[in-house]
């Protein structure tokens, strides 16, 4: 742990509170970033990334610095980002009947031509986010830091509280939930 | 239909563009006032928390009592004896009333 963060965190459990405002000046990018990658629109994650500050703020005698502060926050942030993958899951109302011209269009390119190198990354990426709207939480959650942020599944493992053997299986599930997502929206022509 | 490629080919264009990390302006201070005020909330919640686990102890303590005072009143005697003792001590200013006159 980084020297100016301990001493940040034993002010604020001396009960100095305005220490805890460099600390969440320091970390806010990185949080907002994670965030970023579970809600799509801003005030919800501005909400996610507030809760996880507060939460910090609430557990930090919980800290016992034996890992970097920003390790303890990260595990949180993730912990926080699932509670609202599963309070907004019957909340979502997304179709794959919203996809775009571009998307449909890059959809047509990959099955003219799988080998090929797709253009435009942008619809791609829609495509993604639309497909993960429509993955369970947990699978969501497991493809996001699995597949995307190339964690190992020990990271994943301590990022979430589950065991090895868990984060493997739900991983596994996870892959199969999205395929049958993808086959879905192919065999029903993206509509 | 080949659905790992597609998969493969969706994933790493998300991987490729990591979600912005930009802060919205004075995000910080939004955070402290609310820190700031929870922790003022907590006093109340703290209150709250300690009345309510009085109660319990309160709640026994009065059962108790009402066992208790039951129980004295049944073994020092019936209900007609309290009647008469009532009486009496109603009656003794009168009673000494008469005894002047």
């Amino acid at each position: 742990m980084e020297c100016d963060d301990a001493e940040l965190i034993a002010a604020v459990r001396r009960g100095d509170t305005a220490s805890f405002e460099p600390l969440v000046r320091k970390y806010q990018s990185r949080i907002f970033a994670t965030a970023r990658r579970y809600a799509r629109r801003e005030s919800e994650v501005e909400d996610i990334v507030q809760e996880v500050f507060i939460k910090a703020f609430q557990k930090l005698a919980s800290f016992r610095g034996e890992a970097p502060f920003e390790h303890w926050l990260m595990r949180l942030a993730v912990r926080t980002c699932y509670d609202f993958l599963r309070a907004h899951q019957r909340n979502r109302e997304v179709t794959l009947s919203d996809i775009t011209t571009d998307e449909t269009n890059w959809l047509d390119q990959f099955l003219a031509d799988p080998s090929s190198r797709t253009e435009s990354a942008k619809a791609a990426r829609e495509i993604v986010a639309k497909v993960f709207e429509k993955l369970s939480p947990p699978a969501r959650l497991i493809l996001t830091l699995l597949e995307i942020e190339e964690r190992s599944v020990k990271e994943i493992s301590a990022l979430t509280g589950w065991s090895v053997p868990l984060v493997k299986v739900r991983a596994f599930r996870a892959r199969a939930e999205m395929r049958k997502i993808l086959e879905k929206m192919i065999r029903q022509g993206y509509v | 239909m080949n659905i790992a490629e597609l998969e493969q080919q969706l994933l790493a264009a998300a991987r490729s563009n990591p979600p912005s990390d930009g802060v919205p302006y004075a995000f910080e201070q939004r955070v402290m006032a609310r820190i700031t005020s929870e922790c003022l909330a907590d006093v109340w919640g703290l209150w709250e928390r300690l009345l309510w686990r009085a109660a319990a102890p309160c709640v026994g303590v009065m059962l108790a009592l009402t066992v208790w005072t039951l129980m004295s009143t049944s073994s020092n005697g019936s209900s007609e004896n309290l009647a008469v003792a009532l009486e009496n001590s109603v009656m003794a200013p009168l009673a000494r009333l008469e005894d002047s006159w």
